[in-house]
C-alpha cells in the first residue's frame, strides 16, 4: 500500500465526495450507476415491447389495420422533435464541459421547449383518439368491425407504451427544469457537471424508446 | 474533466444522420415490400438507436465496465424477444389439430 499523498487533498477537487479517490473514479461510478438504472428501464419497457410482439404475432391483420388510424404526420414530426432535443441536450453537456454557463442554460431551455412541443403534439394525438372513440373501453368503436376486439388490444398497448413514454418525458422535463435552476445558481463548472451528463443519459434513453415505438406503432402495416 | 470535448461537427453529423434515417424509414414504409417493410423499419430503428447510444450517450468513450453493462442490457432485451418469437413463430409448424 502506498502512503496517502498528503500534498494533494483529493476532496478539495470540485464536487468530489470524500469516499472517492478522485474525480475520474467518481464520474465512473455515477455513469455506471446511471446505466444500471437505465437497464431497469430497459426491462420495464421490455415487458411492454414483449407484449406487443406476442399480440402482433397473434393478430397481424388487426394490427396492420390499426396503423391507418395512427397520425403518421404527428408521429414523424414528434420523432424529429425528439432527435432535435437529443441534439440540444448533447450540446448542453458540451457547454457544461467547457464551463459556458450561458450556452448551457440556453441549450437546456431549448431541450425543455422541444420536450414540451413533443408532449403538446402527443396531447393533440390523444385528443384525436378520444374524438374517434379509439380509446379501449365501453365507448370503443372501430371502423372495421371484424377487428373490434383485437384492435382494442393494440390501442391498449398504444396508450400503455406511449403513455409510459410520455410520463418519462414529463419526469425528464422536471429534471431539466432542476438543471436550469442549478445552472443559473452557478452550481456547475467545467470541473463538475455530473448531473447534466446523467440527466442527458436519461433524456437520450427516452429518445431511444421513441425511436423504436415510432416504426412499431405508426409505420408497420402502413402499405397494406 | 477526464474526457476531451467532442466537436460540434461530430454531433451535427450524427444529428443529420438521425434525421435522414427518420425520413428514409417513413419513405420506405410507403412502398409495398411485404415482409421487408418490417425488416427495413426495425433495421433503421436499430441503427438510429445505436447512433444515439454510441455518440450521444458517449458509450464509445466510456469505460469497459460501462460498455459491458450497456451490452448486457441490450443483450437481455434480445433474449426476451428472440425467446418469445421462437415460441410464437414456431407454433403451428407441427401438425397438431386444435392447437389454440
Amino acid at each position: 500500500m502506498a502512503d496517502i499523498d498528503a500534498t494533494l487533498p483529493a476532496h478539495e477537487e470540485a464536487g468530489l465526495k470524500h469516499h472517492f479517490d478522485d474525480s475520474a473514479q467518481q464520474l465512473e461510478s455515477s455513469t455506471l450507476g446511471m446505466w444500471v438504472f437505465l437497464l431497469t428501464e430497459i426491462m420495464f419497457f421490455g415487458g411492454m415491447f414483449g407484449a406487443y410482439t406476442v399480440y402482433r404475432n397473434l393478430y397481424p391483420d388487426a394490427f396492420a389495420s390499426t396503423s391507418h388510424f395512427m397520425n403518421l404526420t404527428i408521429g414523424a414530426i414528434n420523432t424529429g422533435v425528439l432527435i432535435c432535443s437529443s441534439f440540444t441536450m448533447v450540446l448542453a453537456v458540451r457547454s457544461a464541459q467547457l464551463g459556458q454557463k450561458k450556452a448551457l442554460i440556453t441549450f437546456l431551455i431549448l431541450t425543455l421547449v422541444l420536450g414540451c412541443i413533443f408532449l403538446g403534439l402527443k396531447y393533440v394525438e390523444y385528443h384525436e383518439k378520444w374524438v374517434d372513440h379509439h380509446i379501449p373501453g365501453p365507448g370503443f368503436r372501430y371502423e372495421e368491425s371484424q377487428y373490434f376486439h383485437q384492435a382494442q388490444i393494440l390501442f391498449f398497448l398504444y396508450f400503455a407504451m406511449t403513455g409510459m413514454h410520455a410520463i418519462h418525458m414529463i419526469v425528464g422535463a422536471g429534471l431539466l427544469t432542476t438543471l436550469i435552476v442549478m445552472a443559473s445558481r452557478d452550481r456547475f463548472s467545467a470541473a463538475w457537471y455530473t448531473p447534466v451528463e446523467m440527466i442527458g443519459l436519461y433524456w437520450h434513453f427516452v429518445d431511444i424508446v421513441w425511436i423504436f415505438l415510432f416504426p412499431l406503432l405508426y409505420l408497420i402495416g402502413h402499405t397494406s | 474533466m477526464t474526457h476531451k470535448v467532442v466537436s460540434v461537427k461530430t454531433f451535427a453529423l450524427v444529428f443529420f444522420a438521425l434525421i435522414a434515417l427518420t425520413i428514409t424509414t417513413v419513405g420506405v414504409s410507403r412502398i409495398e415490400l411485404g415482409e421487408y417493410n418490417f425488416i427495413c423499419a426495425m433495421t433503421i430503428a436499430v441503427i438510429k438507436g445505436s447512433l444515439v447510444v454510441w455518440f450521444f450517450m458517449d458509450v464509445r468513450r466510456s469505460s469497459s465496465l460501462t460498455k459491458l453493462f450497456v451490452g448486457a442490457g441490450f443483450f437481455w432485451m434480445a433474449i426476451l424477444l428472440v425467446f418469445i418469437l421462437s415460441d410464437y413463430l414456431s407454433r403451428g409448424w407441427l401438425p397438431r389439430p386444435g392447437w389454440w
